[in-house]
Order: C-alpha cells, then sequence, then structure tokens
C-alpha cells in the first residue's frame, strides 16, 4: 500500500515509522525545508518538500497511485484542500484529514474527506470514558460514535466474578458479546459463568456505558 | 441577483480587498459583516463603514456563526491564504446554502480545485496577467475570463 502523510513533527514521524515497519509505502510531503532534512535522515520514507495543498507537490509525492492521503497539518484549511485534491484530482479512494476545530469533524466528511478526526474530540473522549476504569484495556467506537465496544477484565474483585451470564443484571441495550479466556474465544450463553481473569467484549450505547462498566467493575467512581 | 436590495454580505480577511469591499458594499447601502483574526486589521476600514466587525479564525465553525453565516447572501472569501478563501466558500455554500459564494485563489494551479467543487473564484494573478498579455498584444481592453 502507498500512503502520502503531509504535515511534520513527531506524529508523522512515527506515522511514518509505524507504516514502514508494515510494509507499506510512505511518501511524506512539509513545506519546511529544515524539517524535510531532518525527516529524510531519521525515516527511510521519500521525502517531498513543497506545500501539500499545490498539485503539483501532490503530484510529485506520487499521490496518483497512493491508496491512501493523510493530512496532518496544523491548519485545517489546508487539510481539506490536500483531502480535496486528493480525491478529486488524483482519485485517492481513502482521505483522512486531522482537524483541531472538532466542529469540522463533521463538516470535512460533508465535503468529501473520508475519514476526518479531531485530537480534542478524541483525547477528550478517551478521558470521559476511560477515566477511573483502570481494568479497561480497550475501546473503539463503531457506527459514527453510535456504538461502542470495549474490552473489560474481570477482576477477582468484580461484582459478576463466578456469576452466570443469566444472573447478571445489565443495563438494557447492552450486551456481553464475546469471552476472552486462556486465548480462546468464547461466544457466552445464559449459563455461561463469568470466571475471574476473563477479558469480555462488550457493546453498549453512550448513554448507558458507564452504567455497564460500572456494573461490570463494581467501581463507583 | 436583484441590486436594488439590500443583501447581507460577509467578507472574511480585513485586508486590501477585505476592505475595499467591506467599505463599497456598506457605503451602497448593504448589510456588511467583516470577519479577520487580527483585530487591528479593522483599522483600516473607513469611517463611514457601518456593518459590523468580528474578530476570530474564521476556520472555526463557531466564527462564522457568530457572523451569521446561515442568514447571508453573500459570503466572500478575501483573506490572503487560498486555502482559507476555499474552504469557508465551500462552508458557506454547502453547509450554510449561501446562494452566491466567491473565494479569492492567487494560485492558477488550485483554480481548478474550486471550479471541480463548485466554488467561483477571482484569481488576481491571472487577472492581471491577461490584462498585461492583451495590452502587451495590442488589444485595448483585458480579454474576459470564464470563472
Amino acid at each position: 500500500m502507498h500512503t502520502v502523510i503531509v504535515g511534520g513533527g513527531k506524529l508523522v514521524y512515527f506515522l511514518s515509522r509505524t507504516f514502514l515497519a508494515k510494509g507499506y509505502q510512505v511518501t511524506l510531503v512539509n513545506r519546511s525545508e529544515a524539517e524535510c532534512r531532518w525527516l529524510a535522515r531519521q525515516s527511510k520514507a521519500t521525502v517531498v518538500f513543497g506545500d501539500g495543498s499545490d498539485p503539483r507537490i501532490l503530484q510529485e509525492a506520487g499521490a496518483a497511485t497512493a491508496e491512501a492521503v493523510l493530512a496532518a497539518t496544523p491548519n485545517d484549511e489546508d487539510n481539506l484542500v490536500i483531502c480535496q485534491l486528493a480525491s478529486l484530482r488524483f482519485g485517492v479512494p481513502r482521505t483522512l484529514a486531522l482537524v483541531n476545530d472538532p466542529d469540522n469533524e463533521a463538516t470535512f466528511q460533508k465535503l468529501g474527506v473520508t475519514t476526518a478526526f479531531s485530537t480534542t474530540h478524541l483525547v477528550s473522549s478517551l478521558i470521559e470514558q476511560r477515566a477511573g476504569f483502570e481494568e479497561i484495556t480497550a475501546m473503539t467506537s463503531v457506527a459514527e460514535g453510535k456504538v461502542n465496544v470495549t474490552e473489560v477484565l474481570v477482576r477477582p474483585t468484580s461484582p459478576v466474578a463466578g456469576r452466570a451470564l443469566v444472573d447478571v443484571q445489565l443495563p438494557a441495550n447492552s450486551l456481553i458479546a464475546c469471552i476472552l479466556r486462556d486465548s480462546e474465544a468464547i461466544v457466552p450463553r445464559g449459563s455461561t459463568i463469568l470466571n475471574p481473569m476473563d477479558r469480555l467484549i462488550v457493546i453498549t450505547l453512550p448513554e448507558n456505558h458507564g452504567q455497564v462498566l460500572r456494573a461490570l467493575t463494581g467501581d463507583d467512581t | 441577483m436583484r441590486t436594488d436590495k439590500s443583501l447581507f454580505v460577509i467578507v472574511v480577511g480585513c485586508g486590501r480587498l477585505g476592505v475595499y469591499l467591506a467599505d463599497r458594499l456598506s457605503h451602497e447601502g448593504h448589510s456588511v459583516v467583516v470577519v479577520d483574526s487580527d483585530h487591528a486589521a479593522f483599522a483600516n476600514l473607513s469611517t463611514e463603514y457601518s456593518g459590523f466587525k468580528v474578530e476570530g479564525d474564521a476556520t472555526e465553525l463557531g466564527v462564522l456563526k457568530q457572523a451569521k453565516i446561515s442568514e447571508a447572501d453573500i459570503v466572500v472569501g478575501a483573506t490572503h491564504n487560498d486555502n482559507v478563501n476555499l474552504m469557508i466558500a465551500q462552508i458557506a455554500r454547502k453547509i450554510f446554502n449561501v446562494p452566491k459564494v466567491m473565494a479569492r485563489i492567487f494560485e492558477p494551479q488550485r483554480e481548478e480545485l474550486c471550479h471541480t467543487l463548485g466554488i467561483a473564484t477571482i484569481c488576481p494573478t491571472t487577472l492581471a496577467g491577461d490584462g498585461i498579455l492583451a495590452s502587451v498584444r495590442g488589444s485595448s481592453a483585458p480579454a474576459p475570463r470564464e470563472s
């Protein structure tokens, strides 16, 4: 897969390193000559010096053959134009934009960017949803944030440890979809016992997320 | 568009072009809101300017809402940054359904994208270039250009 990343700093450097490790082809675009030199020294990615919102520079970066373009500059307007050029001019199938103003997330998607994500939004939702629940190890939102999928560890002190699923009272509109036990995945039935150290894959809605996690962990915070 | 009716115009960017437009439109009796991230830029408006001034970064949705973008008849992107102008024009056109939207774009290479996106542009570079070329070729008026 060929990915073009526009932007700079540690974020872009570590992203390029992650993608290269997965065997992707990565081209970095940056408009500071000094930063280009630094990136070229640090990373094995191809580095193109120039303004990523200029079609000539995107062409030089090989946007025409890229499967994805990620616009991660500090300016929302540049990220929008980079993604629109990539998709409309170069036919790139997936465009991703980093946005600073959380309100721009929805706007960018309406304007044709495949995925827009705001760091403000990500960090604030992580803090809100994870604070106080150290048993929770992974969480993703699907369907544009309407559904949460969370992995929860059953500690020996948990109120649900040792109980059958049928006896566990969970709020409406939530589900224990899967149990990970001894590196095996079990789809539970009502009679399945929740053992300590089981990892539960739990499906919740944003409105009952906190209640469900409290019911499973016994944590009052 | 009727010109005898008073229009509500938002001018984003209070540089030379923004000031020129805001002063003229205000003088002609239209309601004008001028937006700029730098408060000092408003000092260039004429003393007769009777419109509103909104201080803020227009790429922030909240700032455009504060300028009452949903009620605007015309939005003009007149900052010195092409991408800001193009982004504001699209938000005005596609999110808030503003009837008439224009973006000033300096880089001719970027105009093609604007037209693909259905945004009307004014490119000072090609305007000046075409004017000069027309005069070099001995023609009296600059050739009209399709937007």
